[in-house]
């Protein structure tokens, strides 16, 4: 069986516990006792994902960046299957293989970005399309962004042509905790289920700052920064109790079970490690004290977003093992975003920590490369000795880590995913564009072929086709 | 702004010369001389008085102009007490000119400036607005208001997309029938002034000041720049330009390159942001080529980053343009003697040419790549320190803990 061939698919088994099972994990065999009474016993939207079938590639004569440090000159690499089967100077393929010339070319690993709307914010942009604030709340742990996202936005197939393979939807930022993020396979699909990366642990979407008090301000609070500290809290006060409640169920399963409540089900899956919290936080004294409230209930943040102010902070964030998702450059669109260098990424990898280059934007996912290459050069420029690779890294395994799937996707070595991206040049040039796409093996895009230039049901009849160029 | 002042001779020698207004000159010179570009070249004689820099290896272009943005208009996007580039309430605010409302110490003009960005226009905007105001064109250096300015009106805004339709009652048709109502009260007034003055007109559809601000657009003296991305709200922008003699300036033109034809026959100039291609119903056909089909069909065409802070990605818009089409010399002009065609200050900006002003950058390499770093700014012969408040910020942090 396919899964079986990804580690992290057998250790989420391992981990889902009554409270919120994982997406893909078969739910365990039904206990006599609840399994008709017990909503929480069965399948929790599960990932219909399925490999597209496909004929074995081999890409030969391009440059090869692996992001595992090597840079192969005039290398191959063989897929099979939806697996990289091998990566190196000379490759062994079958005379079936489907031989792709790189001369000239890049090959990287597909594109990761652990900030997107896409979906939840779709194009063309109407109040109708609005779907990733659930602004009535301060708190709503209970929304799930893949229950508003809608697999026709427009804005998918550009990001696709720009090499993205993976993303983590999210919610947005108004509320101090925002829902559950998706993690999805960018790729064509009817349905969210289809996109849902197998195996893939759930974000939780938190948010500091000017943000929330900006939205719940005159409309009961938090009105202040220490009104959002005491509104984590208290929800995740909540969610102990409630973890202990359904921790001692779970035990023998006597008498009825709790009660299930969709808000603290997801902040007692947080406390028990299984999902993973991404933080929407600007200002360093904030990401100082947002570390504090996680060592306060016994959890991990996994990434601080956005994170305009964490080159001040870096050493201490390495220490905490949070990675840090930034922008190459956007600063000043509001007061917690003025103090923007363009060296924050590579300040954070100079101290030791994991800094990746994220969009938040369906314009600025289009051309990753570019923004992590401007992030690279800039700190070169400053002195700061950051490698190809590093900078490479910042777009693919530091992304993957963030989601949980880095032993998954996001570098080129036998066994990962094949999600590969063939560049028309050095993808760091502003003159490169991706020329293939494969997702899981699949030519999910090829700039060349407009037989592999997907295009949503929203574009039928009323967005002019392509020609060769997006 | 003393060194302004002060009669300077500077040659930048040895490099390679992008004059613009011809081709590549390699192993060139630039001499600066009091504000101006006193020569270009080869065999340009050094004075021995002047200020050497060794621009061996190195790429020489006139200062960039970005055609779009706030630049001095806002300083904290979300902080409303620093946004000086919209009038509320005021659906027709041609006298507004944004000039005063200039801020010659915001931060973001040393951020902008030591990349390359010399010359910017100040746009007013981002209300909901028929006609938002007078737009000036600025250079990022100088302690006042008009030390900065380059051409004050150098446009006047009007807006023909969906922003507007709120001001035009809900409809497109209400946005035009409202314009031209506005344009025709504006002529009327010019021919009755004293009229008005004595009380004897029919009420008009905007406040005499706004109406007076309209007749050097209606003389054709001053642009009219036109927002507008849908094929017909451009088509629109063209009709009312031949009704009226307009002389006009398309903005944003998200589906121009479906009519760039009809754009090039009429010779009306474009301003275009090439990394845009989000669909929306105001543009649905929007798309990276845009740029580069309207230049293929003669069309003049100046590029813009229009996120204010982050105007020193003009580069990165150019680069792109290239990538989709654009050939590296049309992006070259595209940030420099076209706008500055567009904005009628080419007998100043634009290229490097003797009695220019010496706004002149010197880079590392190719300006669009991201490999190239700035290495010389001069704006009107200053040549500008490096630094900013983010460089400030690097330098404290670069090292932690900080030491404050």
């Amino acid at each position: 069986m396919r899964r079986s061939l990804y580690p992290l698919l057998a250790l989420s088994v391992s981990c889902a516990t009554a409270g919120a099972r994982q997406a893909g994990a078969p739910a365990p065999a039904p206990q006599a006792v609840t399994s008709e009474s017990s909503s929480v016993m069965r399948p929790q939207y599960p990932t219909t994902y399925r490999r597209h079938p496909n004929a074995a590639v081999l890409i030969r004569n391009a440059t090869i960046m692996t992001a595992t440090g090597q840079e192969i000159p005039d290398g191959s690499i063989f897929f099979k299957d939806g697996r990289i089967v091998a990566v190196g100077a000379r490759v062994d393929a079958p005379a079936n293989a489907v031989v792709v010339d790189g001369t000239g070319k890049y090959v990287t690993p597909g594109l990761i970005d652990d900030h997107s709307h896409l979906g939840v914010y779709a194009a063309p942009g109407t109040d109708a399309e609005s779907d990733g604030n659930e602004a009535t709340n301060p708190v709503t742990a209970e929304v799930w962004a893949e229950h508003s996202f809608w697999p026709q936005d427009p804005q998918i197939p550009l990001a696709i042509a720009g090499g993205i393979t993976t993303i983590q939807a999210l919610p947005g930022s108004a509320n101090l905790i925002g829902g559950r993020s998706a993690i999805l396979k960018l790729i064509p699909a009817r349905t969210v289920q289809e996109m849902k990366f197998p195996g893939a642990r759930y974000g939780l979407k938190m948010a500091c700052g000017e943000n929330p008090k900006r939205v719940y301000g005159r409309r009961g609070g938090p009105s202040t920064r220490m009104g959002n500290m005491a509104g984590y809290r208290s929800a995740f006060a909540q969610a102990e109790a409630y973890r202990r409640r359904w921790d001692t169920w779970d035990k023998d399963h006597k008498g009825d079970p709790p009660e299930r409540n969709l808000r603290l089900e997801t902040l007692a899956e947080v406390l028990r490690g299984n999902i993973y919290v991404q933080n929407h936080c600007y200002r360093a004294d904030e990401m100082a004290l947002m570390e504090d409230l996680a060592h306060e209930f016994g959890f991990k943040i996994r990434s601080f977003h956005h994170a305009v102010e964490a080159y001040k902070i870096a050493d201490l964030l390495a220490q905490d093992s949070t990675s840090v998702s930034v922008w190459a450059d956007w600063w000043g669109f509001k007061e917690e975003a003025m103090d923007g260098v363009q060296q924050n990424a590579a300040l954070n990898q100079q101290a030791g920590g994991r800094p990746l280059i994220h969009s938040d934007s369906p314009s600025g996912i289009q051309r990753l490369n570019q923004e992590a290459a401007k992030a690279m050069y800039s700190g070169q420029r400053a002195g700061i000795a950051i490698t190809r690779d590093q900078a490479l890294r910042w777009i693919t395994i530091n992304p993957a880590w963030t989601l949980g799937i880095d032993s998954i996707v996001g570098t080129l070595e036998p066994g990962k995913m094949a999600d590969v991206v063939v560049w028309s040049g050095d993808p760091f040039s502003v003159y490169a564009k991706a020329v293939q796409v494969y997702n899981d093996g699949w030519l999910v895009y090829d700039r060349r072929d407009a037989a592999h230039q997907p295009r949503t049901d929203f574009e039928l009849g009323q967005v002019p086709a392509p020609g060769t160029d997006r | 702004m003393i060194a302004v002042l002060l009669a300077q001779t500077i040659a930048i020698t040895g490099g390679t010369v992008y004059p613009v207004t011809g081709p590549k000159i390699a192993n060139a010179s630039v001499l600066i001389r009091d504000g101006k570009v006193a020569a270009v070249g080869s065999n340009v004689t050094v004075p021995a008085d002047a200020t050497r820099i060794d621009a061996t290896g190195k790429w020489i272009t006139p200062g960039f102009i970005d055609g779009g943005g706030q630049m001095g208009l806002v300083e904290i996007g979300a902080v409303e007490g620093t946004r000086e580039g919209a009038l509320r309430g005021d659906s027709v605010a041609a006298a507004f000119n944004v000039a005063e409302g200039i801020n010659p110490a915001s931060t973001l003009i040393p951020v902008t400036r030591i990349e390359g960005i010399t010359t910017t226009l100040a746009t007013p905007g981002g209300g909901a607005n028929l006609i938002s105001g007078q737009a000036v064109l600025i250079d990022l250096d100088g302690s006042t208001i008009e030390q900065m300015l380059v051409k004050s009106p150098a446009g006047m805004v009007a807006y023909l997309n969906e922003q507007a339709k709120d001001a035009g009652g809900g409809s497109r048709a209400g946005v035009t029938e409202r314009l031209r109502r506005v344009f025709n009260d504006a002529l009327e007034y010019g021919r009755r002034k004293a009229e008005y003055s004595r009380a004897q007109m029919q009420a008009l559809s905007a406040a005499a000041a706004d109406l007076a601000a309209l007749l050097p657009v209606l003389r054709g003296d001053q642009p009219l720049i036109a927002v507008a991305n849908r094929r017909s709200d451009i088509a629109t922008a063209l009709r009312l330009a031949r009704e009226y003699k307009l002389k006009l300036i398309l903005a944003g033109a998200a589906e121009g390159w479906q009519i760039a034809d009809e754009i090039a026959r009429a010779g009306v100039p474009v301003l275009v942001q090439p990394l845009d291609n989000i669909p929306s119903y105001d543009a649905l056909g929007i798309r990276y080529e845009n740029a580069a089909f309207l230049a293929r069909a003669g069309v003049k065409v100046a590029l813009l980053e229009t996120d204010t802070h982050n105007s020193r990605n003009l580069r990165q818009q150019a680069g792109n343009a290239v990538s989709y089409g654009m050939t590296w010399e049309q992006a070259l002009r595209a940030v420099t003697l076209s706008p500055a065609e567009i904005f009628g200050v080419a007998d100043r900006y634009g290229s490097l040419e003797p009695g220019k002003v010496a706004n002149v950058v010197v880079w590392s390499g190719d300006p669009f790549e991201f490999t190239t770093g700035v290495e010389h700014v001069f704006i009107r012969g200053r040549e500008i320190p490096l630094k900013s408040r983010q460089t400030e910020l690097f330098e404290r942090y670069k090292k932690l803990p900080p030491s404050y």
